[in-house]
């Protein structure tokens, strides 16, 4: 353990609440939300893996790769709804997603 | 030596995510980000998780953010003139929101700080490092089940994927 566990936590906090506040900021914007959703699941990950190191147990790091897969499923799957959406409406502006009926 | 190249590697991480969630061009955002994932890269390969290092530069910088390139490169996204960038008013209860969380964090640290002064707790001992040997038996003898899950995930998503993607016979307009 190079450096204590409190200054890993600190900074993966710091990483997750500036991609809420992108999050909230891009609200227009589909693709700068998955951006954002990435930087939050990547502090998410650190938190883990610190944990890992801390108490030296290898199930954090098995997190961490289950995260990563999980993450390559959703992002494969929100790209292929990001381009249906714009093949319909020529945009990716959520505000153009209000309605339940196209 | 280590301690200074991990504060360095989290003022890359923090910087390269607060460039890449304030920039208007999409294109840059990604590349701004594939350079704090590189620095957090590093930080997991300090932290004794080669393994977790590997797949974070192959999968996250590598795949995952091509693909973000390649959505942003195929619909033609990367006019930040008529794209969608949020006004300063919309950026206000993003940062009202942000800062109470960071906020709160500094409290629950600043505490924890003070009681710790106070009880003067030991440090633990530092845990050996695990080989990826290790890792590797745990996640295929006690994780067999979420291994095989995780397979039929990433089916369920190709299948998806194809599904969304596919162009309808019957035209666009629906």
């Amino acid at each position: 353990m190079i450096v204590p566990l409190e200054h890993i936590l600190i900074l993966a906090g710091l990483l997750f609440f500036l991609g809420m506040g992108g999050m909230l900021a891009w609200r227009a914007n589909l693709i700068m939300m998955l951006v954002c959703i990435e930087v939050m699941l990547n502090a998410v990950m650190l938190v883990f893996v610190g944990g890992s190191a801390r108490w030296g147990t290898a199930d954090g790091q098995l997190f961490a790769i289950f995260i990563m897969a999980l993450t390559s499923a959703e992002v494969s799957l929100a790209l292929a709804m990001v381009v249906y959406l714009h093949r319909r409406r020529k945009t990716i502006d959520t505000d153009r997603f209000s309605e339940m009926k196209g | 030596m280590e301690q200074i190249i991990f504060y360095i590697l989290a003022g890359v991480a923090v910087i390269g995510t607060i460039l890449a969630i304030t920039e208007k061009h999409p294109v840059h955002a990604i590349l701004y980000l594939v350079t704090s994932l590189f620095s957090i890269a590093v930080i997991f390969y300090l932290l004794t998780a080669p393994l977790v290092a590997a797949f974070e530069v192959i999968l996250y910088a590598g795949a995952i953010m091509v693909l973000f390139l390649f959505v942003i490169m195929m619909l033609d996204l990367g006019h930040p003139e008529k794209g969608i960038a949020p006004q300063w008013r919309q950026w206000l209860p993003a940062l009202a929101l942000a800062g109470v969380s960071i906020a709160s964090l500094a409290a629950v640290i600043v505490s924890r700080h003070a009681s710790a002064a106070a009880a003067a707790a030991p440090a633990p001992a530092p845990a050996p490092a695990l080989p990826i040997r290790e890792v590797a038996r745990h996640l295929f003898q006690d994780h067999g089940l979420a291994v095989e899950l995780v397979s039929l995930q990433l089916l369920f998503a190709l299948v998806g994927a194809l599904y969304l993607g596919k162009q309808s016979k019957g035209g666009e307009t629906k």
